[in-house]
């Protein structure tokens, strides 16, 4: 009937997750100097993305139905 | 700050999907309640999310940052004492007539509860006022970007303007709440990093205390005034904020508060949006779970960052000084962003920030739309037009409606004092009608002449108020005393809630009183409209007390008591 908002949530903060995350794998490590030496991209950017895939998987699971 | 390539590339991400939002609603939108009310289908808890999210606009968050480093955790009044009784009240006692007179609006509401001259007016102002409000909202986002990315002021209003426009007119209020939901996570997940990195570095909350108590001391005050919230409040030189407590319990617990949740048809849409009557009682109380907690994203960031600031030279971080002297609490947020964000999660952050003016915009947008074309273009100009014609009206209301907008946002940035004297006007405004629709639901005999005179007289009595009294340390003007100078509150904050506890009481005595002397409508004509006139709801079999709404009601009471037990 409508467009299932759990959808464009889940597809955005997979995709910013992602996005993070790849980043902080790849980017160098004294830009973590401010973040009090926590790679804060790489694990905020993995919480992000469970939140992403978890609401997709609702969004799934509410179609099969 | 510095944004890098990441950065920009998560806002532009942003950017795409709350357009493809829209984009994607659109063939939902076939008639003009698809565009004004979803259609009336939105899930309770989206409802939910959007009703708070359409009221937390990027100032309410900086300003509670703000609030937060220069008054401490009094500031979570604002929350535990004024929004969740107030949205409570709302979900519990005004829902059932919001949604089961099939009102379209607020004024609608009004309109079958007393008269059409007492639509009109409500109408009107709250047109006016909305327009207003959205246009603040991009000149501040103007101001901000150009101050912290360097974005030229023009260019940021366009492209806000334009973007709003577009998935508005496209997608109409669903469209509205669908961003307005994305707003709220975008919030949490780009504020709480910030919390969680700043109460680390000042030692946990013993660390935070402890700074904090530094932080009270040093300015005159009792060691817990920042991190206590009751504590201090016996008298209003005790803290920071200046206020007593009955003064802050009826100004901002009833009045404000209840005036403002109660009444705004900009969050009320939301919960009319809702798919059921149920559900839309349940909105406001879904609401309170997250707003209860807001205080810990919002507020604690200006806790930690006054103790920052306090630290001095040794903790790297200083709150700007503005041109008197007097620090810059409003930059608190973009200071704490950039203080503790790499590039990357600084991104997310100012893409929440962001996010939050142009939902506060669009929310802005939406209700005018549906205000202007149900309460003024369909009472006043064309009444029995199809209601694909309404539809096109509404599209149109939205173009005018942001045109509109960018103009208040550059009359603005050209007259300052502008801002400042809006929302005093606002504040005038809001609290006598909370007093109009309380006698107006709970009691059958009130009629149309008394809640137009009374709404009238109530926003008089505030502006004379305002007008015979000055906060300490003000010179008459835009901050009162211009009139004459009959009384001194101890500070602007006393100032405003008593303003608004004399707008609601003189609202609510004349419209009790003219009510006696005029003829109230037929009964017949007030059922659905008023408490002892309407079917009480009764619950379906089997539902468990705790997803009804008085169970959902009790456990946030208990939920936000505890809260103010545990910081007082």
């Amino acid at each position: 009937m409508h467009l299932d908002i759990r959808k464009p949530i889940g597809l955005l903060f997979s995709l910013l997750g992602a996005l993070l995350v790849a980043y902080g794998l790849a980017g160098d490590p004294s830009k973590y100097v401010r973040s009090l030496g926590v790679n804060v991209n790489l694990w905020w950017g993995l919480v992000m993305a469970g939140f992403g895939i978890s609401m997709l998987w609702l969004a799934w699971r509410r179609d099969a139905e | 700050m510095k944004l890098g390539p990441v950065d920009w590339a998560i806002l532009f991400i942003y950017f795409s999907f709350v357009l493809g939002i829209g984009y994607a609603l659109r063939r939902y939108v076939k008639t003009s309640n698809d565009f004004f009310l979803s259609g009336r289908s939105i899930p309770a808890w989206v409802c939910g999310l959007a009703f708070i999210s359409a009221n937390l606009g990027a100032q309410e968050v900086m300003g509670m940052a703000a609030s937060g480093a220069k008054y401490g955790i009094m500031t979570s009044h604002f929350y535990w004492i004024g929004a969740i009784p107030a949205m409570v009240f709302l979900a519990l006692f005004m829902m059932p007539f919001y949604y089961g007179s099939r009102a379209r609006s607020v004024p609608e509401y009004l309109k079958l509860r007393f008269d059409e001259k007492t639509r009109g007016l409500n109408a009107v102002t709250f047109a006016l006022m909305t327009i207003v409000s959205s246009g603040i909202s991009m000149y501040a986002m103007g101001l901000l970007l150009n101050l912290l990315v360097g974005w030229s002021f023009d260019v940021s209003v366009w492209v806000c303007a334009v973007i709003v426009l577009l998935y508005v007119t496209l997608g109409g209020l669903t469209s509205a709440i669908y961003n307005e939901v994305l707003q709220f996570f975008l919030i949490v997940f780009g504020f709480l990093p910030l919390v969680l990195l700043g109460l680390h570095d000042v030692g946990g909350w013993p660390g935070l205390q402890a700074g904090l108590s530094a932080v009270a001391t040093s300015r005159g005050y009792a060691a817990g005034a920042w991190s206590e919230s009751w504590a201090q409040m016996g008298s209003s030189s005790a803290n920071p904020m200046g206020v007593e407590w009955f003064g802050l319990a009826m100004g901002l617990g009833f009045v404000a508060s209840f005036g403002y949740w109660c009444t705004d048809f900009l969050v009320v849409q939301r919960a009319m949006a809702a798919d059921s009557m149920l559900s839309a009682r349940r909105a406001p109380l879904i609401a309170a779970f997250p707003k209860m907690l807001f205080p810990f994203l919002v507020i604690l960031p200006g806790m930690i960052a006054i103790v920052l600031h306090q630290r001095g030279a040794a903790g790297g971080f200083s709150l700007p000084v503005k041109a008197d002297g007097t620090l810059n609490y409003d930059m608190t947020i973009p200071m704490m962003l950039s203080h503790y964000l790499p590039e990357g999660m600084l991104g997310v952050g100012i893409t929440a920030l962001a996010a939050s003016f142009m939902a506060g915009m669009a929310g802005n947008v939406t209700a005018f739309n549906t205000v202007f074309t149900c309460d003024i273009y369909q009472a006043y100009v064309r009444r029995n037009a199809s209601d694909a014609h309404y539809l096109w009206v509404g599209r149109m209301a939205t173009v005018c409606g942001i045109a509109a907008s960018v103009l208040a946002a550059y009359l603005v940035s050209h007259f300052n004092n502008i801002m400042d004297m809006l929302q005093l006007v606002f504040a005038f405004v809001n609290a006598p009608l909370f007093a109009t629709f309380l006698l107006g639901m709970f009691w059958k005999r009130t009629t149309g002449h008394a809640a137009f005179y009374g709404l009238i007289l109530g926003t008089v009595a505030a502006a004379l108020h305002h007008g015979l009294s000055l906060p300490a340390g003000s010179v008459p003007g835009i901050k009162g005393g211009w009139l004459a100078i009959l009384h001194r509150y101890p500070s602007e904050m006393a100032q405003n809630f008593w303003t608004g506890i004399w707008a609601w009481s003189t609202s609510f005595v004349t419209t009790l009183l003219i009510s006696l002397v005029t003829k109230p409508r037929p009964e017949s004509e007030l059922r659905g409209l008023v408490y002892s006139l309407t079917e009480r709801q009764v619950p379906a079999a089997g539902e468990r007390w705790w997803r009804r709404p008085f169970g959902l009601a009790f456990i946030v009471i208990v939920l936000t008591l505890g809260l103010n037990i545990v910081f007082r």
